[in-house]
Protein backbone atom coordinates (compact mmCIF):
# COMPACT_ATOMS: atom_id res chain seq x y z
CA UNK A 1 0.00 0.00 0.00
CA UNK A 2 1.15 3.40 -0.97
CA UNK A 3 0.03 6.95 -0.30
CA UNK A 4 0.12 10.11 -1.77
CA UNK A 5 -1.71 13.65 -1.62
CA UNK A 6 -3.07 16.08 -4.31
CA UNK A 7 -1.34 18.44 -3.18
CA UNK A 8 -4.24 20.87 -5.37
CA UNK A 9 -6.71 19.85 -2.99
CA UNK A 10 -4.88 20.12 -0.03
CA UNK A 11 -5.41 22.99 2.24
CA UNK A 12 -3.19 21.76 5.32
CA UNK A 13 -5.98 20.97 7.81
CA UNK A 14 -3.21 18.38 9.16
CA UNK A 15 -5.89 16.02 9.76
CA UNK A 16 -3.88 13.19 8.08
CA UNK A 17 -0.53 14.00 10.46
CA UNK A 18 -3.08 13.95 13.49
CA UNK A 19 -4.32 10.28 12.65
CA UNK A 20 -0.88 9.01 11.01
CA UNK A 21 2.12 10.87 12.12
CA UNK A 22 4.41 8.35 10.96
CA UNK A 23 3.49 8.83 7.84
CA UNK A 24 2.39 12.72 7.19
CA UNK A 25 3.73 15.79 7.84
CA UNK A 26 4.02 19.04 6.87
CA UNK A 27 5.45 21.35 4.63
CA UNK A 28 6.57 25.24 5.60
CA UNK A 29 3.44 26.13 4.78
CA UNK A 30 1.84 23.59 7.02
CA UNK A 31 0.29 21.92 4.02
CA UNK A 32 1.05 18.37 4.09
CA UNK A 33 3.83 16.02 2.88
CA UNK A 34 4.18 12.40 2.45
CA UNK A 35 7.08 10.96 5.02
CA UNK A 36 7.06 7.71 3.24
CA UNK A 37 6.56 7.49 -0.05
CA UNK A 38 7.43 3.65 -1.17
CA UNK A 39 5.62 0.74 0.12
CA UNK A 40 4.31 1.27 3.79
CA UNK A 41 4.93 -0.98 6.41
CA UNK A 42 2.35 -3.10 7.25
CA UNK A 43 1.71 -1.94 10.83
CA UNK A 44 1.24 1.61 9.54
CA UNK A 45 -1.61 0.46 6.87
CA UNK A 46 -4.65 1.02 9.29
CA UNK A 47 -3.38 4.45 10.65
CA UNK A 48 -2.75 5.87 7.00
CA UNK A 49 -6.67 4.79 5.90
CA UNK A 50 -7.88 6.25 9.20
CA UNK A 51 -5.89 9.51 8.06
CA UNK A 52 -7.69 9.22 4.89
CA UNK A 53 -11.03 9.35 6.73
CA UNK A 54 -9.94 11.96 8.44
CA UNK A 55 -9.14 14.42 5.67
CA UNK A 56 -11.41 16.84 5.03
CA UNK A 57 -10.88 17.62 1.52
CA UNK A 58 -10.31 13.95 0.64
CA UNK A 59 -6.93 15.19 -1.05
CA UNK A 60 -5.01 11.55 0.36
CA UNK A 61 -5.00 9.16 -2.45
CA UNK A 62 -4.14 5.26 -1.24
CA UNK A 63 -3.02 3.23 -4.28
CA UNK B 1 -31.76 46.30 26.41
CA UNK B 2 -34.88 44.72 26.03
CA UNK B 3 -35.52 42.52 23.20
CA UNK B 4 -37.70 44.26 20.70
CA UNK B 5 -37.19 41.25 17.83
CA UNK B 6 -39.83 39.37 16.56
CA UNK B 7 -40.63 35.78 17.29
CA UNK B 8 -39.68 33.75 14.93
CA UNK B 9 -42.60 31.72 13.36
CA UNK B 10 -40.68 29.75 11.11
CA UNK B 11 -36.69 28.18 11.04
CA UNK B 12 -37.06 27.62 7.46
CA UNK B 13 -38.37 31.11 6.11
CA UNK B 14 -37.38 33.43 9.49
CA UNK B 15 -34.34 32.10 11.08
CA UNK B 16 -32.41 34.49 13.40
CA UNK B 17 -29.03 33.65 14.49
CA UNK B 18 -29.02 36.56 17.16
CA UNK B 19 -32.68 34.91 18.57
CA UNK B 20 -31.44 34.23 22.55
CA UNK B 21 -32.99 30.47 22.43
CA UNK B 22 -30.88 30.14 19.05
CA UNK B 23 -27.84 31.58 20.86
CA UNK B 24 -27.73 29.86 24.08
CA UNK B 25 -28.79 26.74 21.99
CA UNK B 26 -28.48 26.25 18.27
CA UNK B 27 -28.46 22.24 17.54
CA UNK B 28 -32.38 21.95 17.49
CA UNK B 29 -32.29 24.55 15.18
CA UNK B 30 -29.60 23.28 12.89
CA UNK B 31 -31.02 20.31 12.83
CA UNK B 32 -35.07 21.44 12.51
CA UNK B 33 -33.82 22.90 9.13
CA UNK B 34 -31.26 19.96 7.83
CA UNK B 35 -33.86 17.35 8.37
CA UNK B 36 -36.56 19.49 6.55
CA UNK B 37 -37.40 18.83 3.29
CA UNK B 38 -35.63 22.59 2.61
CA UNK B 39 -31.88 22.38 3.98
CA UNK B 40 -31.31 25.48 3.20
CA UNK B 41 -33.36 27.93 5.05
CA UNK B 42 -33.66 31.60 4.15
CA UNK B 43 -34.71 34.61 6.22
CA UNK B 44 -35.51 38.43 5.56
CA UNK B 45 -33.78 39.79 8.43
CA UNK B 46 -30.58 41.81 8.53
CA UNK B 47 -30.52 42.55 4.92
CA UNK B 48 -31.79 38.76 4.31
CA UNK B 49 -29.82 35.37 4.02
CA UNK B 50 -28.98 31.64 3.19
CA UNK B 51 -28.76 29.00 5.38
CA UNK B 52 -27.38 25.98 4.29
CA UNK B 53 -26.83 23.08 6.77
CA UNK B 54 -26.47 19.91 5.14
CA UNK B 55 -22.38 19.30 5.07
CA UNK B 56 -22.61 18.42 1.29
CA UNK B 57 -23.67 22.01 0.43
CA UNK B 58 -21.69 23.77 3.21
CA UNK B 59 -18.72 21.90 1.59
CA UNK B 60 -19.90 22.86 -1.60
CA UNK B 61 -20.23 26.43 -0.94
CA UNK B 62 -16.68 26.95 0.17
CA UNK B 63 -15.05 25.13 -2.44
CA UNK B 64 -16.93 27.77 -4.85
CA UNK B 65 -15.03 31.01 -4.19
CA UNK B 66 -15.61 32.20 -7.75
CA UNK B 67 -19.46 32.41 -7.34
CA UNK B 68 -19.41 32.60 -3.26
CA UNK B 69 -17.02 35.13 -2.49
CA UNK B 70 -15.48 36.24 0.48
CA UNK B 71 -16.40 40.16 -0.26
CA UNK B 72 -18.17 39.92 2.92
CA UNK B 73 -17.90 37.25 5.78
CA UNK B 74 -20.43 38.65 8.14
CA UNK B 75 -23.86 37.94 7.85
CA UNK B 76 -24.75 41.52 8.96
CA UNK B 77 -23.70 44.00 6.18
CA UNK B 78 -20.99 46.60 7.52
CA UNK B 79 -21.96 49.57 8.70
CA UNK B 80 -22.65 52.61 5.57
CA UNK B 81 -19.99 54.13 4.38
CA UNK B 82 -17.31 52.02 5.43
CA UNK B 83 -15.60 51.30 2.54
CA UNK B 84 -15.34 54.87 1.59
CA UNK B 85 -14.59 56.39 5.32
CA UNK B 86 -11.23 56.58 7.86
CA UNK B 87 -8.83 53.31 6.59
CA UNK B 88 -11.82 52.00 4.55
CA UNK B 89 -9.01 50.15 2.99
CA UNK B 90 -7.94 47.83 5.69
CA UNK B 91 -10.10 44.48 5.48
CA UNK B 92 -9.09 41.34 7.25
CA UNK B 93 -6.79 39.18 5.07
CA UNK B 94 -6.46 36.63 3.95
CA UNK B 95 -9.86 36.31 5.60
CA UNK B 96 -11.95 39.12 3.42
CA UNK B 97 -9.42 38.27 0.08
CA UNK B 98 -10.67 36.54 -3.14
CA UNK B 99 -8.26 35.48 -5.50
CA UNK B 100 -6.43 36.16 -7.13
CA UNK B 101 -4.91 38.55 -4.26
CA UNK B 102 -5.69 35.63 -1.61
CA UNK B 103 -3.03 33.51 -2.71
CA UNK B 104 -0.42 35.81 -1.41
CA UNK B 105 -2.14 37.25 1.52
CA UNK B 106 -2.73 34.12 2.74
CA UNK B 107 0.82 32.27 1.38
CA UNK B 108 3.08 35.23 3.61
CA UNK B 109 1.13 34.59 7.27
CA UNK B 110 0.82 30.17 6.87
CA UNK B 111 4.95 29.58 7.66
CA UNK B 112 3.76 31.71 11.25
CA UNK B 113 1.09 28.66 11.84
CA UNK B 114 2.16 25.47 10.09
CA UNK B 115 2.47 22.93 13.19
CA UNK B 116 6.56 23.13 13.69
CA UNK B 117 6.02 27.04 13.59
CA UNK B 118 3.16 27.16 16.72
CA UNK B 119 4.87 24.20 18.71
CA UNK B 120 7.33 26.89 19.90
CA UNK B 121 4.12 28.24 21.87
CA UNK B 122 3.49 25.11 23.49
CA UNK B 123 5.42 26.02 26.76
CA UNK B 124 4.36 29.76 26.85
CA UNK B 125 0.41 28.87 26.74
CA UNK B 126 1.21 25.84 29.33
CA UNK B 127 2.74 29.08 31.82
CA UNK B 128 0.16 31.36 31.15
CA UNK B 129 -2.57 28.82 31.94
CA UNK B 130 -1.09 27.25 35.21
CA UNK B 131 -0.86 31.25 36.59
CA UNK B 132 -4.31 32.04 35.61
CA UNK B 133 -5.40 28.72 37.60
CA UNK B 134 -3.28 29.46 40.59
CA UNK B 135 -5.29 32.78 40.73
CA UNK B 136 -8.54 30.53 41.63
CA UNK B 137 -7.38 26.94 42.81
CA UNK B 138 -7.67 27.77 46.60
CA UNK B 139 -11.12 29.17 45.90
CA UNK B 140 -13.23 25.93 44.67
CA UNK B 141 -14.87 27.51 42.11
CA UNK B 142 -14.19 29.97 39.03
CA UNK B 143 -16.10 30.80 36.27
CA UNK B 144 -14.30 28.58 33.74
CA UNK B 145 -15.07 30.91 30.58
CA UNK B 146 -15.05 34.60 32.69
CA UNK B 147 -11.76 33.31 34.52
CA UNK B 148 -10.30 30.86 32.07
CA UNK B 149 -10.68 30.25 28.70
CA UNK B 150 -11.73 34.26 27.79
CA UNK B 151 -8.06 35.44 29.03
CA UNK B 152 -5.81 32.32 26.86
CA UNK B 153 -6.11 33.59 22.74
CA UNK B 154 -5.43 36.86 23.96
CA UNK B 155 -2.85 36.46 25.61
CA UNK B 156 -1.37 34.13 22.71
CA UNK B 157 -1.85 36.78 20.51
CA UNK B 158 -0.50 39.35 22.28
CA UNK B 159 2.67 37.35 22.45
CA UNK B 160 3.07 36.68 18.92
CA UNK B 161 2.12 40.41 18.03
CA UNK B 162 4.37 41.41 20.21
CA UNK B 163 1.94 44.20 22.00
CA UNK B 164 1.51 44.85 25.82
CA UNK B 165 -0.14 42.63 27.42
CA UNK B 166 -2.05 44.74 29.69
CA UNK B 167 -4.01 45.67 26.15
CA UNK B 168 -6.03 42.65 27.02
CA UNK B 169 -9.36 43.67 28.36
CA UNK B 170 -9.17 46.36 25.87
CA UNK B 171 -8.55 44.11 23.15
CA UNK B 172 -11.66 41.86 24.05
CA UNK B 173 -14.10 44.38 24.13
CA UNK B 174 -12.85 45.60 20.65
CA UNK B 175 -13.58 41.90 19.17
CA UNK B 176 -16.97 41.93 21.05
CA UNK B 177 -17.73 45.04 19.67
CA UNK B 178 -16.99 44.04 16.32
CA UNK B 179 -18.01 40.44 16.35
CA UNK B 180 -20.94 40.21 19.05
CA UNK B 181 -22.79 43.25 19.28
CA UNK B 182 -23.23 43.49 15.86
CA UNK B 183 -26.62 45.43 16.12
CA UNK B 184 -24.75 48.36 17.51
CA UNK B 185 -23.71 50.00 14.31
CA UNK B 186 -21.93 52.65 16.21
CA UNK B 187 -19.98 50.30 18.65
CA UNK B 188 -19.21 48.50 15.76
CA UNK B 189 -17.25 51.53 13.89
CA UNK B 190 -15.95 52.49 16.63
CA UNK B 191 -14.08 48.81 17.69
CA UNK B 192 -13.01 48.82 14.29
CA UNK B 193 -11.37 52.08 14.25
CA UNK B 194 -10.01 51.75 17.86
CA UNK B 195 -8.64 48.45 16.74
CA UNK B 196 -6.77 49.94 13.25
CA UNK B 197 -5.87 53.49 14.94
CA UNK B 198 -3.73 50.98 17.66
CA UNK B 199 -2.11 49.31 15.43
CA UNK B 200 -1.20 52.07 13.04
CA UNK B 201 0.50 53.71 16.53
CA UNK B 202 2.54 50.41 16.79
CA UNK B 203 3.29 50.30 13.21
CA UNK B 204 5.21 54.32 13.44
CA UNK B 205 6.41 52.98 17.28
CA UNK B 206 8.32 50.33 15.16
CA UNK B 207 9.61 52.51 12.68
CA UNK B 208 11.32 54.49 14.83
CA UNK B 209 12.70 51.78 17.14
CA UNK B 210 13.26 48.58 14.69
CA UNK B 211 12.19 45.48 16.71
CA UNK B 212 12.84 41.61 15.86
CA UNK B 213 10.86 38.87 16.66
CA UNK B 214 7.40 39.65 16.67
CA UNK B 215 4.56 39.16 14.01
CA UNK B 216 4.16 43.15 13.43
CA UNK B 217 7.80 43.79 12.17
CA UNK B 218 7.84 40.50 10.13
CA UNK B 219 4.85 41.74 8.17
CA UNK B 220 6.27 45.34 8.31
CA UNK B 221 9.85 44.18 6.53
CA UNK B 222 7.93 41.39 3.98
CA UNK B 223 8.58 42.12 0.40
CA UNK B 224 6.55 40.87 -2.39
CA UNK B 225 7.77 41.33 -5.79
CA UNK B 226 10.51 43.00 -4.48
CA UNK B 227 8.39 45.79 -2.78
CA UNK B 228 7.34 45.84 0.98
CA UNK B 229 3.96 45.00 1.77
CA UNK B 230 1.55 47.87 1.75
CA UNK B 231 0.15 48.92 5.03
CA UNK B 232 -3.04 48.43 4.44
CA UNK B 233 -2.17 44.30 4.46
CA UNK B 234 0.04 44.53 8.17
CA UNK B 235 -2.91 46.67 9.35
CA UNK B 236 -5.33 43.99 8.58
CA UNK B 237 -3.56 41.14 9.10
CA UNK B 238 -3.21 42.65 12.73
CA UNK B 239 -7.01 43.47 13.13
CA UNK B 240 -7.60 39.83 11.33
CA UNK B 241 -5.53 38.33 14.45
CA UNK B 242 -7.70 39.74 16.64
CA UNK B 243 -11.31 39.38 15.37
CA UNK B 244 -10.64 35.56 13.98
CA UNK B 245 -8.23 34.54 16.58
CA UNK B 246 -9.47 35.49 19.91
CA UNK B 247 -13.49 35.20 20.15
CA UNK B 248 -12.92 31.61 18.56
CA UNK B 249 -10.31 30.53 20.60
CA UNK B 250 -12.04 31.40 23.56
CA UNK B 251 -15.24 29.90 22.52
CA UNK B 252 -13.94 26.87 21.71
CA UNK B 253 -12.10 26.55 25.05
CA UNK B 254 -15.34 27.26 26.82
CA UNK B 255 -17.44 24.82 25.22
CA UNK B 256 -14.89 22.55 25.79
CA UNK B 257 -14.94 23.06 29.94
CA UNK B 258 -18.44 22.69 29.51
CA UNK B 259 -18.53 19.42 28.52
CA UNK B 260 -15.78 18.43 30.23
CA UNK B 261 -17.69 19.63 33.65
CA UNK B 262 -20.76 17.82 32.99
CA UNK B 263 -18.82 14.51 31.29
CA UNK B 264 -16.63 12.78 34.02
CA UNK B 265 -16.07 9.13 32.20
CA UNK B 266 -14.78 11.49 29.60
CA UNK B 267 -11.91 13.40 31.98
CA UNK B 268 -11.35 9.87 33.02
CA UNK B 269 -10.77 8.31 29.14
CA UNK B 270 -8.52 11.08 28.83
CA UNK B 271 -6.83 10.59 32.21
CA UNK B 272 -6.04 7.21 31.59
CA UNK B 273 -5.07 7.51 28.29
CA UNK B 274 -2.63 9.92 26.75
CA UNK B 275 -3.40 8.32 23.14
CA UNK B 276 -6.62 9.64 23.30
CA UNK B 277 -5.71 13.52 22.95
CA UNK B 278 -5.74 14.04 19.29
CA UNK B 279 -8.65 12.67 18.29
CA UNK B 280 -10.41 13.66 21.36
CA UNK B 281 -9.37 17.34 20.51
CA UNK B 282 -10.68 16.89 16.50
CA UNK B 283 -13.75 15.75 18.23
CA UNK B 284 -14.76 18.47 20.53
CA UNK B 285 -14.11 21.00 17.61
CA UNK B 286 -16.63 18.70 15.50
CA UNK B 287 -19.34 18.63 17.88
CA UNK B 288 -19.13 22.43 19.41
CA UNK B 289 -17.36 24.31 16.31
CA UNK B 290 -17.51 27.54 17.40
CA UNK B 291 -17.61 29.60 14.09
CA UNK B 292 -20.16 30.17 10.45
CA UNK B 293 -18.71 31.95 7.92
CA UNK B 294 -20.76 33.93 5.18
CA UNK B 295 -19.99 34.87 1.43
CA UNK B 296 -21.84 36.93 -1.19
CA UNK B 297 -22.90 35.69 -4.52
CA UNK B 298 -21.14 36.44 -7.22
CA UNK B 299 -24.06 36.05 -9.68
CA UNK B 300 -27.40 34.68 -10.31
CA UNK B 301 -27.57 31.28 -9.59
CA UNK B 302 -29.59 28.57 -8.68
CA UNK B 303 -27.85 26.61 -5.54
CA UNK B 304 -29.69 23.21 -4.96
CA UNK B 305 -33.03 24.78 -6.24
CA UNK B 306 -32.37 27.72 -4.09
CA UNK B 307 -32.74 30.88 -6.41
CA UNK B 308 -29.73 32.64 -5.58
CA UNK B 309 -28.99 36.58 -6.77
CA UNK B 310 -25.65 38.35 -6.89
CA UNK B 311 -25.33 40.15 -3.78
CA UNK B 312 -27.04 37.40 -1.69
CA UNK B 313 -25.26 36.60 1.60
CA UNK B 314 -25.06 33.10 2.42
CA UNK B 315 -24.04 31.84 5.87
CA UNK B 316 -22.28 28.50 5.75
CA UNK B 317 -22.67 26.88 9.03
CA UNK B 318 -20.00 24.64 10.04
CA UNK B 319 -21.36 23.51 13.30
CA UNK B 320 -24.70 22.05 11.39
CA UNK B 321 -22.26 20.74 8.82
CA UNK B 322 -20.68 18.97 11.56
CA UNK B 323 -23.78 17.12 12.93
CA UNK B 324 -24.62 15.92 9.79
CA UNK B 325 -26.20 12.20 10.28
CA UNK B 326 -25.10 11.99 6.44
CA UNK B 327 -21.57 12.35 7.25
CA UNK B 328 -21.00 11.25 10.97
CA UNK B 329 -22.76 8.73 12.75
CA UNK B 330 -24.34 9.34 16.23
CA UNK B 331 -23.79 12.85 15.25
CA UNK B 332 -24.82 14.83 18.66
CA UNK B 333 -22.45 12.45 20.70
CA UNK B 334 -18.90 12.87 21.67
CA UNK B 335 -16.80 9.90 20.79
CA UNK B 336 -13.19 10.93 21.78
CA UNK B 337 -12.12 8.05 19.55
CA UNK B 338 -13.91 8.58 16.72
CA UNK B 339 -12.75 6.74 14.16
CA UNK B 340 -13.89 9.07 10.86
CA UNK B 341 -13.89 12.45 11.76
CA UNK B 342 -13.46 14.95 8.08
CA UNK B 343 -15.06 17.39 10.31
CA UNK B 344 -15.51 21.67 8.99
CA UNK B 345 -14.82 23.63 12.38
CA UNK B 346 -11.93 25.13 10.25
CA UNK B 347 -13.66 25.41 6.76
CA UNK B 348 -12.82 24.11 3.92
CA UNK B 349 -11.34 25.18 0.77
CA UNK B 350 -9.14 27.47 0.08
CA UNK B 351 -9.70 29.88 3.18
CA UNK B 352 -8.94 26.33 5.49
CA UNK B 353 -8.46 28.68 9.03
CA UNK B 354 -4.92 29.68 8.96
CA UNK B 355 -4.50 29.71 12.72
CA UNK B 356 -6.21 25.63 12.82
CA UNK B 357 -2.95 24.46 14.29
CA UNK B 358 -2.60 27.54 16.86
CA UNK B 359 -6.12 27.03 17.66
CA UNK B 360 -5.81 23.17 18.74
CA UNK B 361 -2.54 23.84 20.42
CA UNK B 362 -4.61 26.15 22.71
CA UNK B 363 -7.54 24.01 23.31
CA UNK B 364 -5.29 20.99 24.24
CA UNK B 365 -3.32 22.74 26.09
CA UNK B 366 -5.96 24.99 28.11
CA UNK B 367 -7.57 21.14 28.95
CA UNK B 368 -4.92 19.69 29.86
CA UNK B 369 -3.34 22.31 32.05
CA UNK B 370 -6.66 22.32 34.30
CA UNK B 371 -7.14 18.51 33.98
CA UNK B 372 -3.66 17.90 35.79
CA UNK B 373 -4.64 20.46 38.45
CA UNK B 374 -8.61 20.26 39.23
CA UNK B 375 -9.01 16.61 37.57
CA UNK B 376 -12.66 16.57 39.02
CA UNK B 377 -15.18 19.94 38.44
CA UNK B 378 -18.76 20.07 37.73
CA UNK B 379 -21.19 22.99 37.10
CA UNK B 380 -22.34 24.97 39.73
CA UNK B 381 -25.92 25.34 38.19
CA UNK B 382 -26.43 24.44 34.36
CA UNK B 383 -28.98 27.06 34.10
CA UNK B 384 -27.04 30.14 34.84
CA UNK B 385 -24.61 29.37 32.49
CA UNK B 386 -24.82 32.06 29.56
CA UNK B 387 -24.06 32.03 25.64
CA UNK B 388 -22.45 34.33 22.84
CA UNK B 389 -24.07 33.59 19.32
CA UNK B 390 -24.60 35.16 16.60
CA UNK B 391 -21.11 33.95 14.23
CA UNK B 392 -19.11 32.88 17.30
CA UNK B 393 -20.71 30.54 19.68
CA UNK B 394 -19.73 29.45 22.87
CA UNK B 395 -20.11 30.28 26.91
CA UNK B 396 -19.14 33.49 28.36
CA UNK B 397 -20.09 32.59 31.70
CA UNK B 398 -19.65 29.00 32.99
CA UNK B 399 -19.63 28.48 36.66
CA UNK B 400 -18.07 25.14 37.80
CA UNK B 401 -17.00 23.84 41.33
CA UNK B 402 -14.03 21.71 42.73
C1 LIG C 1 -11.09 27.08 17.59
C2 LIG C 1 -10.71 28.22 17.08
C3 LIG C 1 -10.94 28.65 15.68
C4 LIG C 1 -11.93 28.30 14.80
C5 LIG C 1 -13.10 27.35 15.04
C6 LIG C 1 -11.68 28.99 13.56
C7 LIG C 1 -12.47 28.87 12.44
C8 LIG C 1 -12.19 29.43 11.22
C9 LIG C 1 -12.96 29.22 10.02
C10 LIG C 1 -14.23 28.40 9.94
C11 LIG C 1 -12.34 29.88 9.02
C12 LIG C 1 -12.77 29.90 7.56
C13 LIG C 1 -13.33 31.19 7.17
C14 LIG C 1 -13.94 31.21 5.80
O1 LIG C 1 -14.10 30.16 5.16
O2 LIG C 1 -14.30 32.30 5.38
C15 LIG C 1 -11.19 30.54 9.58
C16 LIG C 1 -10.30 31.32 8.87
C17 LIG C 1 -9.18 31.89 9.42
N1 LIG C 1 -8.75 31.81 10.74
FE1 LIG C 1 -9.61 30.71 12.18
N2 LIG C 1 -10.55 29.75 13.69
C18 LIG C 1 -10.06 29.56 14.95
C19 LIG C 1 -8.92 30.12 15.50
C20 LIG C 1 -8.03 30.90 14.80
C21 LIG C 1 -6.79 31.43 15.32
C22 LIG C 1 -6.24 31.17 16.71
C23 LIG C 1 -6.23 32.18 14.33
C24 LIG C 1 -4.95 32.95 14.30
C25 LIG C 1 -4.35 33.47 15.23
C26 LIG C 1 -7.09 32.10 13.18
C27 LIG C 1 -6.83 32.68 11.97
C28 LIG C 1 -7.57 32.50 10.84
C29 LIG C 1 -7.21 33.04 9.55
C30 LIG C 1 -5.97 33.85 9.22
C31 LIG C 1 -8.23 32.68 8.66
C32 LIG C 1 -8.34 33.06 7.20
C33 LIG C 1 -7.70 32.08 6.28
C34 LIG C 1 -7.95 32.42 4.83
O3 LIG C 1 -8.91 33.13 4.52
O4 LIG C 1 -7.15 32.00 3.98
N3 LIG C 1 -8.17 31.32 13.50
N4 LIG C 1 -11.10 30.23 10.94
S1 LIG D 1 -5.70 16.35 6.12
FE1 LIG D 1 -5.90 16.54 3.93
S2 LIG D 1 -5.99 18.69 3.54
FE2 LIG D 1 -5.19 18.40 5.54
S3 LIG D 1 -2.99 18.45 5.38
FE3 LIG D 1 -3.65 16.37 5.30
S4 LIG D 1 -3.91 15.99 3.15
FE4 LIG D 1 -3.85 18.17 3.36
Amino acid sequence: MKVSVDMGACHGHQMCAIAAPEVFGSDELGNAKVLITGDLPPELEAKARRAESNCPERAIVIS
Amino acid sequence: MTDTRKPVENMLTDYDIFEPSFIANPYPGYSEIRESECPIAHTDRYEGSWLPTRYEDVVAIAQEYEVFTSRGILVMPPPPGQAEGAYGGVAAPPITSDPPDHHWHRRLILPVFAPQAVAKYEQSTRDLCNALIDEFIDKGTADAAADYAQHIPVRVISNMLGVPLDMEDTFTGWVRGVLENMHDVELRKRSRLAIIEYFLAQVEDRKKNPRENDLISELMNTEVDGKKVPIEYVLGVCNLMLVAGIDTTWSAIGSVMWHMAQHPEHRKQLRENDDLWPTAIEELLRVYAPVTMARIVDRDIEFQGCPMKAGDRVLMAFPAANRDPRQFENPDEVILDREHNRHVAFGSGIHRCAGSNLARLEVRVALQTWLARIPEFELVDPATVTWAGGQVHGPRSCMVKF
